[in-house]
């Protein structure tokens, strides 16, 4: 298409001698990538110089402190640690068999391929739909299961630490499940990727062995694809972290330690959307030295994905 | 589902008479729980965009686009000032971000694929599109919000161009990737200069996949209320300067979803409508537009 216009638009001989225009484009193109990773470590010096007089100041205490109260300058964060984990991992157990069922129906031909790519496509809506939008919608809908269901939960089941009563609505367990609608389009893509790349020779030397199509997807596909399916459920449990505004709305944001799924908690990404606006002081380097935290987290839990990703990439080459 | 590993060579001795009734019974139950579970995870979707459909219908009106949010108790009024501050803001972060990013993407596919920067380039937008988006709030805080001592859509703006750079540059590499190496050899070997070869080539073909990428960017900006929640903060009144305290869709819904008020409550909704409705078109549009004609 653009071929034609270099031929027609330019008959003259192109080599005219020195042209600054072309260099100074090369050079802001240089510069853009030099301004990227800039950008980069300017983005983390400047939280980590910000937060630098709570960590002078709390040390390794704040991860281990209990206690989160501004007024008394007191600050731990132990308790919202354990809520992101926890809130992550919950999210992870719901998500990853929907995931991998979804991600198994997508490469699979159990229904025409129209169908397929349109059931693709609304996965892929889910992930674009605004995190606010998740939070509001589950205030309307998952709060009032949850203090419903949770309810019968706690007293049949309220020997059990994990589902002692009394139930909130807004709980851990709400958190939980949302996010976890919000990481199966993570989960899906990823997995879907590996499920797809599996070499079509191993499926065909299955079915050639007389295996039927599921002895196929659990026996040789899903094995193969195992380190690609590792590689989504770490990159869902980063993105779970990271998630905020939905779970700002839902978990209830109480630093109570407390083992009941049922029970309000916080996470390090709603604890700073709850508080910075009205922080102020040592409160803000506190929230400072909380995203630190956070980014840590968030950035090796993201570096260990890719890493098993490209693992993943690479071992496949030996199968074609 | 009882013997996933123990599958090669085993098939005929298993039960040695080939293939079973029992393995064709499991075989279709499996596959009626795969499809059941797929549904059942695409369920909550129809259940989000019919909730957000019919209790955001109902408020949308041409007052809702014209007028300011109300004071608490009384029914009418819109949220004219939070679409002209998420206009405004998603603007701000277009602006710093859209050159950024596609002049580095240019870098690292044309000029120096496979330079230590360029490696460096990439690693980086991997990694910040990895960061929590509160998180580029978080640095705008740090870094505007605490040296101006004000609440700013221009905060929020370079909130959200930090949220948007990964994803313009990502999608501008794949594009320019997406380009035939056979353009770029033709046009040298009619003596083309590589500055005439990418915005002659590579530039007008790649735009659409490039646009594409912009586009999604911007709706996922526009439904972004992380990083504009204690940048931008919000406001009741008109946008004067972009120095000021702002309006914004995403923070309306999060400020008004729980409040006490059914009037608050269904603007939350009707924004969260309009912050849908922006989503899928531009999704649909993508999926239009990214034209798999290379690949």
């Amino acid at each position: 298409m653009g071929g034609n216009s270099i031929a027609t638009g330019s008959p003259g001989p192109i080599n005219r001698g020195y042209r600054p225009q072309s260099d100074f484009f090369r050079a802001a193109c240089w510069l853009a990538s030099a301004l990227t990773i800039a950008l980069f470590v300017f983005i983390l010096g400047e939280i980590l110089w910000k937060a630098w007089p709570a960590i002078n100041k709390f040390g390794f205490g704040f991860l281990t402190g209990i206690q989160w109260s501004p007024n008394r300058g007191v600050f731990g964060v132990l308790p919202v640690l354990i809520g992101t984990a926890a809130s992550s991992l919950l999210a992870l157990l719901f998500a990853l068999p929907l995931g991998l069922a979804i991600a198994v129906f997508l490469s699979e031909d159990f229904l025409p391929r129209s169908i397929r790519q349109f059931i693709r496509f609304m996965v892929e809506l889910l992930a674009a739909i605004p995190s606010v939008v998740y939070g509001l919608w589950g205030i309307f809908v998952v709060v009032p299961l949850v203090q419903q269901y949770g309810a019968v939960l706690a007293e049949k089941f309220g020997f059990l630490p994990l589902f002692a009563g009394p139930a909130y609505g807004n709980s851990l367990l709400t958190a939980s499940l949302v996010l976890a609608l919000m990481v199966l389009p993570t989960i899906t893509a990823i997995s879907r990727n590996s499920l797809v790349a599996v070499p079509p020779t191993l499926r065909e030397g299955a079915y050639a062995l007389g295996a039927t199509r599921w002895e196929t997807i659990l026996g040789v596909i899903l094995p193969t694809a195992a380190p690609g399916i590792v590689a989504s459920t770490i990159l869902s449990f980063g993105r779970a972290m990271g998630e905020t505004m939905a779970v700002a709305m839902l978990i209830g944001n109480s630093q109570r330690l407390s083992w009941s799924l049922l029970s309000p908690s916080n996470t390090l990404s709603a604890l700073l959307a709850n508080q910075f606006a009205e922080a102020e002081g040592i409160q803000v380097s506190a929230l400072m030295y909380a995203a630190v935290i956070l980014v840590i987290m968030t950035l090796a839990v993201n570096i260990a994905g890719e890493a098993v990703l490209r693992r993943t990439q690479r071992s496949l080459v030996g199968l074609k | 589902m009882s013997h996933p590993t123990k599958v090669s060579a085993n098939f005929f001795t298993q039960d040695g008479k080939g293939t079973s009734s029992f393995r064709l019974i499991r075989n279709s139950l499996l596959t009626g729980l795969c499809i059941s579970l797929s549904l059942l995870a695409l369920l909550p979707l129809f259940s989000i965009v019919m909730l957000v459909v019919k209790k955001g219908m109902p408020l949308i009106s041409p007052a809702l686009f014209t007028e300011l949010p109300p004071p608490p108790g009384i029914e009418e009024g819109g949220f004219a000032n939070a679409i002209i501050g998420t206009v405004i803001m998603v603007g701000i972060a277009l602006v710093l971000a859209i050159p950024l990013g596609i002049l580095a993407a240019i870098h690292i596919t044309e000029y120096a694929p496979s330079s230590l920067l360029s490696k460096a380039v990439r690693f980086v937008a991997k990694l910040l599109n990895g960061i929590p988006s509160i998180i580029c709030g978080v640095f705008a805080f740090a870094a505007i919000v605490m040296t101006m001592q004000e609440f700013s859509a221009i905060a929020g703006g370079v909130a959200l161009s930090i949220l948007i750079l990964p994803t313009i540059l990502l999608t501008a590499e794949q594009a320019l990737l997406g380009v035939p190496n056979a353009y770029r050899e033709a046009s040298f070997g009619l003596g083309a200069t590589p500055f005439q070869t990418i915005f002659r080539i590579v530039l007008p073909d790649a735009l659409p996949a490039i646009m594409t990428g912009v586009m999604l960017a911007v709706a996922r900006a526009a439904g972004e209320t992380a990083p504009v929640l204690f940048t931008a903060l919000f406001s009741a009144n008109w946008i004067h300067s972009i120095m000021e305290p702002t309006a914004s869709l995403s923070v309306l819904i999060y400020n008004f979803a729980a409040l006490p008020f059914d009037y608050q409550v269904k603007m939350a909704w009707s924004a969260s409508l309009i912050l849908v409705t922006l989503v899928t078109v531009t999704n649909v549009l993508a999926q239009l537009f990214f034209s798999p004609k290379h690949r």
